[in-house]
């Protein structure tokens, strides 16, 4: 096991016994270190919760204003126990942070979900050093490199405007926290008209209450007019694409933002016009550049291909182990 | 070879007809004669011949992408598509001249074939990089053989008619066959029609609809022509100007392989054309599919070939008598026709379908159960008074197959899926019970619905054991109803039986693994198959 005794890898998670605490449980423990708000690493029923406050923001909607949840602001250290605790930005959405957990002369980051690209919706990911990491795997394939979010973009905007100069709505899919609150905030002032998906409704106005600037959206009523949808741009969480109020706009251009529609197939068994690839975790590039900032000499892999990469790091001369926990993807992580 | 390039990338991505078809008309009305040629044969599903060897290509990439086979074999499972694995692996490239399709596909890929492999490995990389990913990934395509793109052939020959004018039968009937492509015959393909320059070409094949309700629906039984189903090769016999030529659907000349039937095809008297199909027969009654097989896949049948495996085209229709089209005429009249040649002729290979007499429905579902007794597939109904229509029109000819055979089996290894399903475990193979073992018998992709296929996926993520390259192998839990058409023995399979067009029904939650179908109950199939008339 490459994972230092006071870290262990359990059926319910990451669990550090010194501090008392999980990361990221998957099943309900008495304490619980959130890294951020996805349904995947923040559940419902844990004793207490430790987050960044924008993150804390997103759990008590997410889970309930009464969650027994204490806030630890950026860079901040809390004492466990003898562990030394404290967040940094992971890039990955608002309020996401990696974990630095320092105990016994040693120092391990739990990256949690991380990105290296830009989003004006959080904080850009901050290298933190270590001794040892737990990195995430979602996308740690060498197919997986991202283009430039600004092409990206604009490819977007040109599948909106052709969309709108025939008069038809250009149906966006994307995850309803972070995503679509990235792509939100990328969009020019005066692109034209933008409705939200009720999903998404609630995870917006907490990011507009937190201070940060979008494009104004309304939501989208199940009695809008469809003369009000030409030409405008509907963002929609990817689960909702067979419900009958997106049924309805079917002569609507769709189009999916995700890391996955890399894969031509993947797009197309979802008969998607255009696939954008837009994805809030690192690529194979960037999940080498974590490894190097880090400075760690032993990664251990969570998510995705993590025995791929685990291989890859091995072979590089680096201690790498893949964790054996089946883990069941959510939403953020699927393959479409 | 951009515009191609690009052309793809809209067909690719665009899933309404209008938008396709307007992808394909700005194509068609830029390009020059002679790459609009390539491409149209492209589009219409002929694929060139692979010119650098697959494993050639996978150890080219992952060289250049500077990562182990193990690694590209597992970005391969997860896109489901060579060409594209490979487009994704490179940065992304440029700067590569411009060379047209029909350079590529003429002299260049040609040229390629059958070098030594450093040396195809130089242009192979030079050209990679001088490509941006588009134009790689259909550069892979025609490379590696596979092209295929998500656009049918007649929507691709409606755009060429619409283009030219000319009657899309007619362009249909210029494309079957021995089609090359070039400027002069892409010149020849629009030109308006002309009877002369269309001789020894096929007609579109007229298709069968599967029944899809109750006989009774159908009105009376007398207006219609009840038929064997065989399974066989369908294939026109086109007699003009003193020559026989067979075509089978949509594809190559197969007047090679069957040199009996075309000689006993120009001993039909005047000018015609003839459908019907080819079975290998022995007696009265036909062989296996697997040895008609056999056959095709010959150009040039040896004397012990054709004496081993004897073949008869049973006819089934006229399409055209001394130059005229008959196409409209109704069935019956046209079937009295055929009679009349065939009779003519009077050579045991050339045969009429027998039309199976029955006084009303109740008998015509009877005579379905016999048909596999018969070596038939099933029975085609197809009213008397319906024209020689093109493509597969609903409501004047039906096939109605037998009921398939059913057996409840294990699933017990899996793959990823390709294309559409790439990333998903779709490629299943299915088991019954020798004693205490599980052995295979049947590998199956289609018959689940998306949401089906998700749940199988989860299961074998959940349930996989082994690995063996990319199949895994999954704890045998779950049980499915497996359909096929035929079974026989076979050494080639550890279960003793090879069957055809397995499929899956249904998934079986209600029975667990140790209740599955046994070997036995294959090999009675086979036993009962062969007692029957």
């Amino acid at each position: 096991m490459i994972l230092p005794p006071w870290l262990q890898a359990t059926a319910s998670g990451l669990f550090c016994a010194p501090a008392g605490c999980h990361i990221d449980p998957r099943r309900p423990v008495a304490r619980a270190v959130v890294s951020h708000a996805h349904a995947d690493h923040a559940r419902p029923g844990c004793g207490r919760y430790l987050a960044t406050p924008e993150t804390a923001r997103l759990l008590r909607l997410r889970l309930g204003e009464a969650i027994p949840v204490q806030e630890l602001a950026w860079g901040r250290t809390l004492v466990l126990n003898g562990v030394r605790l404290s967040f940094h930005p992971s890039g990955h959405i608002r309020g996401a942070a990696q974990v630095r957990l320092e105990h016994a002369g040693e120092v391990w980051v739990v990256t949690g979900d991380v990105k290296t690209a830009s989003d004006p919706t959080c904080l850009p990911y901050e290298p933190v050093r270590g001794h040892g990491l737990v990195l995430e795997s979602t996308f740690a394939l060498p197919i997986f490199r991202w283009p430039d979010p600004a092409a990206v973009f604009a490819d977007l905007l040109a599948w909106w405007r052709k969309n709108a100069e025939e008069d038809r709505p250009s149906l966006l899919f994307a995850y309803a926290l972070g995503k679509s609150q990235r792509i939100l905030a990328s969009l020019p002032p005066d692109a034209g008209p933008v409705f939200l998906h009720g999903a998404l409704e609630a995870p917006t106005a907490v990011y507009r209450e937190d201070g940060v600037r979008l494009s104004a959206a309304r939501r989208l009523a199940a009695t809008e007019a469809p003369e009000n949808l030409r030409g405008a741009l509907i963002l929609a969480p990817p689960a909702a694409s067979e419900s009958p109020a997106m049924r309805r706009l079917a002569a609507a251009g769709r189009a999916f933002a995700s890391g996955w529609m890399q894969i031509r197939g993947f797009r197309r068994r979802r008969a998607l016009e255009a696939g954008f690839v837009l994805s809030d975790h690192a690529d194979w590039p960037g999940l080498f550049a974590v490894i190097r900032q880090s400075g760690a000499e032993r990664v251990f892999l969570v998510h995705g291909f993590a025995e791929e990469l685990a291989r890859t790091l091995r072979a590089a001369g680096l201690a790498a182990e893949a964790s054996a926990a089946e883990h069941e993807r959510e939403e953020d992580e699927a393959p479409p | 070879m951009k515009p191609f390039a690009r052309l793809f990338a809209e067909l690719d991505r665009r899933r309404r007809a209008r938008d396709q078809d307007a992808a394909l008309s700005a194509y068609f009305r830029a390009a020059p004669p002679e790459d609009a040629a390539w491409a149209a044969s492209l589009l219409i599903g002929r694929k060139p011949r692979q010119a650098v060897p697959t494993a050639r290509l996978r150890r080219f990439a992952a060289t250049a992408a500077n990562i182990p086979d193990w690694l590209f074999a597992a970005c391969y499972e997860q896109v489901g598509d060579l060409a594209e694995t490979i487009t994704l692996l490179l940065p992304e490239g440029g700067g590569l001249e411009e060379i047209p399709l029909h350079v590529w596909l003429e002299q260049r890929l040609p040229a390629l074939h059958g070098l030594e492999e450093e040396r195809q490995r130089r242009i192979v990389l030079e050209t990679w990089h001088g490509l941006d990913r588009t134009a790689r990934l259909v550069w892979n395509k025609l490379v590696t053989g596979g092209f295929r793109v998500g656009v049918s052939r007649r929507k691709v020959i409606r755009s060429l008619s619409r283009l030219s004018g000319v009657d899309e039968g007619v362009i249909d009937r210029r494309l079957l066959g021995a089609w090359s492509p070039s400027a002069e015959a892409w010149r020849a393909l629009l030109q308006p029609a002309d009877a002369a320059s269309d001789a020894g070409r096929p007609y579109p094949f007229c298709l069968a609809h599967p029944l899809d309700l109750p006989l009774g629906a159908l009105g009376e039984p007398e207006k219609w022509l009840i038929e064997w189903k065989w399974d066989g090769v369908r294939a026109q016999i086109v007699r003009r100007g003193g020559e026989a030529l067979l075509w089978s659907r949509g594809k190559e000349g197969i007047s090679a392989a069957f040199p009996e039937i075309r000689a006993a095809a120009e001993l039909l008297p005047a000018d015609c054309v003839l459908d019907g199909e080819i079975l290998a027969w022995d007696g009265d009654r036909p062989l296996d599919f697997g040895l008609l097989q056999r056959r095709l896949g010959r150009r040039d049948p040896g004397k012990r070939l054709l004496s081993r495996i004897p073949v008869v085209w049973m006819g089934y229709d006229l399409l055209e008598e001394e130059g005229c089209d008959r196409r409209s005429l109704p069935l019956a009249a046209r079937r009295e026709a055929l009679a009349r040649r065939l009779a003519a002729a009077a050579d045991p290979r050339l045969r009429l379908s027998p039309a199976l007499r029955v006084t009303g429905w109740e008998e015509v579902a009877r005579r379905r159960h016999e048909a596999r007794g018969r070596g038939a597939e099933g029975l085609m109904l197809k009213r008397r008074d319906s024209p020689y229509a093109v493509g597969r029109p609903r409501g004047i000819w039906y096939k109605w197959k037998a009921e398939p055979y059913r057996v409840d089996a294990v699933l017990t290894y899996a793959r990823r899926g390709h294309g559409l399903r790439a990333g998903l475990y779709t490629d299943y193979t299915f088991s019954v019970w020798d004693a205490d073992r599980l052995v295979p018998f049947a590998r199956a992709y289609s018959g689940l619905d998306a949401a089906e296929i998700r749940a199988v996926d989860r299961f074998i993520r959940a349930n996989a054991r082994e690995r063996f390259g990319p199949v895994r192998a999954v704890k045998p839990e779950l049980v499915f109803e497996i359909v096929f058409e035929d079974i026989r023995r076979s050494e080639r399979h550890k279960s003793g039986v090879a069957v055809r067009f397995p499929r899956i029904a249904r998934l079986r939650r209600d029975k667990p693994a140790e209740e599955a179908d046994t070997v036995e109950t294959l090999r009675a199939l086979i036993a009962q198959k062969e007692t029957t008339p």
